[in-house]
């Protein structure tokens, strides 16, 4: 049985002052089996975040639904762990307590909580971070506590909107490594939203390329490049292959949004 | 000059300075130089010889105590209702609607016309002077909270719905650490506008604080000591404001980090 399935959703904005109303998203229906890691690719613009906010439950569909192991969503949960492309980390509480944040609204006694926070602060590498307070780290240290964040509440599904677009190059890289190595050792079902090509194919079991706005799924694609995976993956043939059959696709997206924009 | 070019802190420091140098320089000029009549604006000597006669003959320290504790009480009286309205107002659109209108107009009302009709009800004793900064600050405590609370950042909010959040942790668990650090500088700011409250209700009607003092040696053409009297408000202003900016930067570090 599937994990996640997304039946016929589709999302249409108001019209602004009186216009057309805007459809972001023709209706799309999309299986994710548990465990797997889905990346989304799409141009800019192209309503894959919106898709993923729907899944969240941030925002409600306009026609469809989400079943998450047969339940419907209806509106945000812990059961959807979720990491924006925005620092979200909460400036007033120290790496460890926003870490602890979802086990404590659960009401988690803080013995419990410590074991667990400890685990996560070392999974995503942040040992001697602990007390520090978001505003001391660099972006990359963010997203990690922020990856944490949404592990250490242990959701069936982990939802990442572009977690790694504001990030430098070589930080990207290095976020892919430690991801995709987590993903290896615990197995989670995950839903990553992303325009760049390489990042999609790299993390990626399966791609689902989405078209320009309004967004529906133009190819499904399946990555079955071995795990584990290193860096060195991105120059090899297969991976090479798979990227420019992608972005052939994409390109084709990309320039219908340019010619609309 | 270069545009926006900062100024190292040694020359900062001296050029602040100079300018209390400048000012009091003038005045003296202008007073000890015979360039205005003394019944109307006394020099600075003379304002300070009247200021230590002040303290230590009529125990203007107790005027001084007064007043501050008039405007520490107005101003605590006011934050404890303001404050919980001002966040239900920001968290809670309907709250708001009911209540921003009405704010909004009231806010508009002086509290120095109040004065009469406070008077009225509560005499003229400690509670009419507590409630003329109230009635000052409170409205304006309120508008500025809600304002700031109704624009918590709608990220943070979505991360903790995300993470499980129950609309009430969202308001305990969010909003409100959110907004601490700029309630607190809120706070900060109406303080130093419930000191101009405080003289103004001490003008009318009262027989002690600093506003009377004033009052009181307007009518002995005692300039000294009405300059003094103002002085001595700016300076504890000031140091209400050091204290309570520290106090914040103690209380929320992580603002600062």
């Amino acid at each position: 049985m599937s994990k996640l399935l997304i039946e016929g959703v589709s999302r249409t904005f108001a019209g602004v002052r009186g216009g057309e109303p805007v459809k972001a998203l023709m209706p799309i229906d999309l299986a994710v089996a548990a465990n797997d890691f889905i990346t989304i690719l799409g141009p800019s613009g192209c309503g894959k975040s919106t898709l993923l906010r729907i899944v969240a439950g941030l925002e409600a569909p306009s026609e469809g639904r989400v079943l998450l192991d047969g339940k419907a969503v209806t509106r945000p949960g812990p059961d959807r762990g979720m990491v924006f492309q925005s620092y979200t980390l909460f400036p007033w509480l120290t790496v460890a307590e926003n870490i602890a944040f979802g086990l404590r609204e659960r009401g988690m006694p803080e013995e419990e909580r410590d074991g667990i926070v400890a685990s996560y602060v070392d999974l995503v590498g942040l040992k001697g971070f602990e007390n520090h307070w978001p505003k001391q780290l660099s972006g990359g240290m963010q997203q990690r506590t922020a990856i944490a964040r949404a592990l250490a509440n242990d959701p069936e599904i982990l939802l990442l909107d572009e977690p790694f677009g504001a990030l430098d190059n070589q930080t990207r890289g290095l976020m892919q490594e430690l991801l995709l190595g987590i993903w290896e050792r615990r197995k989670k079902t995950v839903l990553f939203v992303t325009h760049d090509i390489e990042e999609a194919i790299f993390m990626a079991s399966r791609v689902i390329v989405m078209t320009a706005r309004p967004g529906r799924i133009k190819s499904d694609v399946a990555v079955d490049l071995p795990h584990p995976r290193h860096y060195t993956l991105k120059t090899s043939p297969e991976f090479s292959a798979l990227k420019a059959r992608l972005t052939e696709d994409i390109r084709v997206e990309a320039m219908r949004t340019a010619q609309t924009a | 000059m270069r545009p926006l070019q900062p100024v190292p802190p040694g020359i900062r420091t001296v050029l602040g300075i100079s300018f209390f140098v400048l000012f009091v320089a003038f005045w003296a000029w202008i007073t000890l130089g015979g360039h205005v009549n003394r019944i109307f604006l006394a020099d600075p000597l003379s304002m300070l010889r009247d200021g230590w006669r002040l303290l230590v003959e009529d125990r203007f320290w107790l005027d001084i105590l007064i007043t501050i504790w008039r405007v520490f009480g107005g101003f605590l009286l006011a934050s404890v209702v303001a404050v919980p309205i001002g966040i239900a107002m920001g968290a809670w659109k309907p709250v708001e609607a009911f209540l921003e209108p009405f704010v909004s107009f009231a806010r508009y009302l002086p509290a120095s016309a109040f004065i009469p009709l406070l008077i009225l009800w509560a005499g003229i004793g400690e509670l009419e002077k507590l409630l003329v900064i109230f009635v000052g600050s409170v409205f304006q405590i309120i508008l500025i909270i809600a304002v700031k609370v109704g624009s918590t950042r709608r990220d943070l909010v979505e991360a903790a719905y995300t993470l499980g959040s129950t609309n009430n942790g969202i308001v305990r668990r969010v909003i409100m650490p959110a907004n601490a650090p700029e309630i607190a500088e809120t706070l900060r700011l109406v303080l130093g506008w419930a000191w101009t409250y405080v003289i103004v209700a001490e003008l009318i009607g009262s027989s002690s604080g600093i506003g009377y003092m004033i009052i009181n040696s307007q009518s002995r053409l005692a300039t000294g000591q009405i300059i003094f009297g103002i002085i001595v408000i700016g300076l504890i202003g000031l140091l209400s404001d050091f204290a309570f900016k520290a106090f914040n930067r103690w209380l929320f570090p992580w603002s600062l980090a």
